[in-house]
């Protein structure tokens, strides 16, 4: 279960004041969904990070870092805004290093272990292409913090979504080996994506206050994208899966137990020093 | 990062033509940039692309030991920091591999020679990152090294590597004091972090004065580098000015260099400092580091392991290319 307090609209409380439910609300929704955007960016950041020195090619590897650079940044920016929205005194880094599993709000996808460079640029191309398309949305966002980094972050999402495409036509369309590797990639990925598209009361809430984006409305753009690359790399889209659900409360998979064990060990090990 | 010439035998026995050997010593001389489809002595060729290649393999190997640290950076600014310092590292590794490949051997020949152990890197990567306070050090004292050698390769004959290294110093610039700060953090910290501080100050120190090379004296190729202006100072004089700048660094944080015969000399006018281990070097050298081996594994791996990735850009380069004139 989530650790944090429950999220869903209160049916009686609308009055204004000390003790004002509707204002700690907003603030809620805030909070979830900076803590949704920030955790998203950290955590594959995070994971692009431990390409570092092993990627195929120096020029590959200077790209995975550097969009893991971005990702990091995108987070160190929603997740200090997560923090102030919160107002209990928590900055990005005790939000990236002091929650454990349950509080994490991002989605399967960008928990997926690298496997092979065809998985990592399958993850990359799904995630990008949402990501893109989500920030573009986000520019308009009610929420100063949120529209600014949009505005900023936009620009290089941009650029990791047309990397990745690249990189799946080249792989899709290379050779045999490439091939098989980049479908399974992608079969690997395929079941993650509906999640990307999930409105809960989070996400309707957030829109519907102009803070946070409809994501439902650019379903369509996304799929159309996503096919073109694929059409482009001569590779066939996976059979829908069954959908696997539950980042965004809290409930992920294996994997992202082990990453928080070695991101956060050693703020954890010294609660008392500063870096 | 860095390179330390290691080939002890190169033979510089010249049977090149008097007279376009004669021109090239003068444009040499007169400061001027060799480029590259000017005439060069075989030696000359042959010395720069030794050196510039295992530049470029120190630049490529030394992504390990900081990638080591870039999962579990204790902060988000530190994790940023990290990756843009280790991504600058594969920046430099890519221009001197391209400057390089203007003398004439092609990237895939030096990174052969790299795994096939023919070619060496610098013998510091050779040492592990077991601690934080290690990516601190890296950065303070073997970037710092790095600079005290590279700055004077901003004015090296070979034009190629010459600006290459104009844009490598400012970088490394920043790593140097990037690596302090974290060092500085330590020094202030908690009981804990100065013990981290110092124990990677003891591990580093030593590994950071012979990146330097041999002393003079045992260095035979010092002399034809300087004469054709490869190297611009002997490799004493820039030990001998790293550790006069690095000593008031450690002063300043609370750290103490761990070398009992370290202090200053006033009539010198530097600071008189113990024998370096040379066999330690050379063992080193020889591929006998304490990680040498995973080094090599995980660079042979990376390169192996991700060959189909390689292959299918050319052939899906070569599809495209097909398609285009078609």
């Amino acid at each position: 279960m989530a650790s944090l307090p429950p999220i869903d609209v209160p049916t009686g409380a609308t009055g204004k004041g000390a003790f004002d439910s509707s204002a700690e609300e907003a603030r809620s929704v805030l909070f979830e969904t900076l803590l949704r955007l920030g955790d998203d960016s950290l955590i594959l950041g995070q994971r692009l990070g431990e390409w570092c020195g092993h990627a195929p090619s120096v020029e590959v590897d200077l790209s995975l870092a550097n969009m893991g650079l971005d990702l990091i940044g995108q987070a160190t920016h929603f997740l200090n805004a997560a923090g102030a929205a919160e107002g209990r005194g928590r900055d990005g880094d005790a939000l990236a290093f002091h929650r454990d599993v349950l509080d994490f709000r991002n989605c399967w996808l960008v928990e997926q272990p690298n496997g092979d460079f065809a998985q990592t640029m399958a993850r990359q191309l799904l995630f990008s292409t949402w990501q893109q398309l989500l920030f573009e949305r986000l520019t308009a966002s009610t929420d100063e913090t949120i529209a600014a980094v949009a505005a900023k972050a936009v620009k290089e999402v941009t650029y990791h979504a047309e990397l990745a495409s690249e990189w799946v036509i080249r792989l899709g369309d290379g050779t045999e080996e490439s091939r098989r590797r980049m479908q399974d990639g992608l079969d690997w990925m395929w079941r993650f994506v509906p999640e990307l598209f999930e409105m809960d009361a989070v996400a309707t809430e957030a829109a519907a206050r102009g803070i946070g984006a409809d994501v439902v409305a650019f379903r369509a753009d996304y799929d159309a994208r996503i096919a073109a690359v694929l059409a482009e790399a001569t590779l066939a889209a996976p059979k829908d899966q069954r959908p696997i659900l539950g980042g965004r409360r809290g409930h992920h998979g294996e994997h992202l137990g082990h990453l928080l064990a070695v991101m956060q060990f050693l703020p954890r090990t010294y609660p008392d020093a500063t870096w | 990062m860095y390179t330390t010439e290691m080939q002890k035998t190169a033979q510089v026995v010249s049977a090149e033509d008097p007279e376009k050997l004669a021109a090239f010593e003068a444009r040499v001389a007169a400061d001027e940039f060799i480029e590259p489809k000017d005439w060069m002595p075989e030696a000359y060729r042959r010395t720069l692309t030794r050196q510039i290649s295992q530049h470029a393999h120190s630049e490529i190997v030394g992504m390990l030991p900081e990638g080591n640290w870039i999962t579990r950076a204790p902060s988000l600014r530190r994790k940023a920091i990290l990756l843009a310092k280790v991504q600058d590292e594969a920046g430099h590794g890519l221009y001197l591999y391209s400057a390089a490949e203007t003398l004439g051997t092609s990237r895939e020949e030096m990174i052969e020679a790299l795994h096939s152990g023919k070619a060496k890197y610098s013998t510091i990567f050779n040492y592990p990152t077991l601690i934080w306070a290690d990516i601190g050090a890296i950065g303070w004292l073997v970037d710092g090294a790095a600079i005290m050698n590279q700055v004077p390769l901003q004015r090296t004959s070979y034009g190629p590597y010459a600006r290459a290294m104009v844009r490598v110093c400012k970088e490394e610039s920043f790593h140097q004091r990037q690596g302090y700060e974290i060092m500085m953090h330590l020094a202030a910290g908690t009981p804990e972090q100065k013990r981290m501080a110092q124990d990677a100050l003891d591990r580093w120190w030593w590994p950071s004065l012979m990146m330097f090379g041999p002393t003079d004296d045992n260095s035979p190729n010092t002399a034809q580098s300087m004469r054709w202006r490869i190297k611009r100072d002997t490799n004493d004089e820039l030990r001998q000015k790293f550790v006069d700048i690095t000593k008031p660094q450690a002063d300043a944080i609370g750290l103490t260099v761990p070398d009992p015969d370290l202090r200053w000399n006033e009539e010198k006018g530097g600071h008189d400092f113990g024998a370096v281990d040379w066999e330690e070097f050379y063992a080193v050298v020889r591929g006998e580091g304490p990680v040498a081996r995973e080094r090599m594994k995980a660079r042979r791996e990376a390169w192996e392991s991700n060959a189909w990735v390689r292959e299918a850009a050319v052939a899906h380069a070569e599809k495209r290319a097909a398609r285009e004139a078609a």
